[in-house]
């Protein structure tokens, strides 16, 4: 079966009781999430004046999104697809209010209210039908346009997405731009294929100097910062020695030797099979001209 | 649910022209204290709709909310902003529902 759960089944089938439970209590996606959030956050670069935001979290899951968001003291409000999630945010406590929604049928906000958006692993869910009356062109247009309205008029929207081809960015990011955007796709560390993290900075209004396009997290493959930058140091070959590991490979071939070979006659010959009897030249060594 | 986001919300059924603001069915509503920010309530006022707050606090049973749209001298007065505070995050509606005002379909609110 596919890793990518949007192949599995639909969002709020798939985030039932159990996973929902499994997500929230693993350790490792609370610490993704946070990570992700909050450089969703940091993409959004809200004024820096300690004033609150009313900021607005699609996909907001069981809140692990939402909490970076209270952390920076912003009021927030968010929706999911899938109740069994929102249950568990409620178990949590989660400061934001929850709205139980379907992202593609449009977003049920007044126009020009919201100061931010951020999205974490949602949007890319709109790009499967998972329904006959689905239509993920129609339902991303839905989507991009009652997102535009709802912003205010210079506000960012950051949609950290999993995009599963190039086709499939290239088809979110062409109906965001439709929807009147501005802005692009930010990836932070593209080489890795592990920590590559891919977002939509989204900027609502007319194109200006503030739409210009933050730069993605170690875009030129250089200070690596990650914990796998220790490994990798001691992986290069200093020039010197370039030649040095060539020859010990030669040196410590290793051949199979006799005691395999009459390990692996005996195994045949528990089989049934008809075995030559073992000698003294049973896997004996060649003369150099062989 | 806070008033702040009943105010933020319209509702978008396919032909509904004007969806706001939803009226509130108010069954159980609730209390609960917040931190109390002039910064935010300064920044929100201009984008909160005031009649549709106005009456959305009434239906919870809270009516110290001015009537009339308060200018922006009210801003500085801290006794205003307590209780712009006090209807825009601290009360909740707990339990009940949002009517869209034109086809009348309810939106349930509830806790779980």
């Amino acid at each position: 079966m596919s890793s990518r759960p949007e192949l599995q089944a639909p969002p709020e089938i798939f985030y039932n009781d159990a996973e929902s439970r499994k997500y929230t209590s693993s350790s490792r996606i609370m610490e993704i999430q946070a990570k992700l959030s909050e450089r969703a956050l940091e993409l959004l670069a809200l004024p820096d004046d300690g004033v609150p935001r009313l900021m607005l979290d699609i996909g907001c899951g069981s809140g692990l999104s939402g909490e970076t968001l209270s952390d920076s003291g912003h009021q927030w409000i968010g929706l999911d697809i899938s109740q069994s999630m929102l249950n568990v945010a409620l178990e949590r406590e989660v400061e934001g209010d929850l709205l139980l929604a379907d992202m593609g049928q449009g977003l049920g906000l007044r126009p020009g209210v919201i100061d931010g958006a951020i999205s974490i692993s949602a949007v890319q869910w709109l790009c499967n039908a998972d329904k006959k009356s689905h239509e993920p062109r129609l339902r991303l247009k839905a989507f991009f346009g009652s997102l535009y309205r709802c912003l205010a008029r210079g506000a960012r929207a950051v949609l950290q997405v999993y995009p599963e081809n190039i086709a499939q960015r290239e088809l979110i990011l062409g109906f965001a731009m439709r929807a009147g955007f501005a802005g692009g796709v930010v990836v932070d560390y593209p080489h890795s294929s592990k920590s590559r993290k891919e977002y939509l900075v989204l900027t609502c209004g007319p194109p200006s100097v503030s739409t210009a396009l933050p730069s993605g997290k170690n875009e030129d493959g250089e200070d690596w910062s990650d914990e796998d930058s220790e490994d990798e140091e001691n992986q290069t070959v200093c020039i010197s020695e370039r030649h040095r590991p060539r020859k010990k490979l030669k040196l410590t071939k290793k051949t199979k030797g006799r005691q395999w070979v009459l390990n692996k006659k005996e195994q045949k010959r528990r089989k049934g099979d008809v075995v030559p009897a073992d000698s003294k030249y049973t896997a004996r060594k060649r003369k150099a001209r062989f | 649910m806070r008033l702040l986001t009943h105010n933020m919300l319209s509702s978008n059924i396919k032909g509904v022209s004007n969806g706001f603001p939803l009226r509130l069915d108010v069954e159980n509503s609730v209390s609960k204290e917040v931190e109390f920010n002039p910064d935010f309530l300064r920044n929100m006022f201009s984008k909160i709709d005031w009649k549709a707050l106005v009456d959305a606090a009434r239906s919870m049973g809270y009516a110290e909310l001015p009537e009339e749209a308060p200018d922006s001298s009210m801003l500085d007065s801290d006794e205003f902003l307590k209780k712009f505070h006090h209807a825009l995050l601290e009360l909740h509606l707990d339990e009940g529902a949002l009517i869209c005002p034109e086809t009348g379909r309810r939106f349930p609110v509830n806790k779980a």
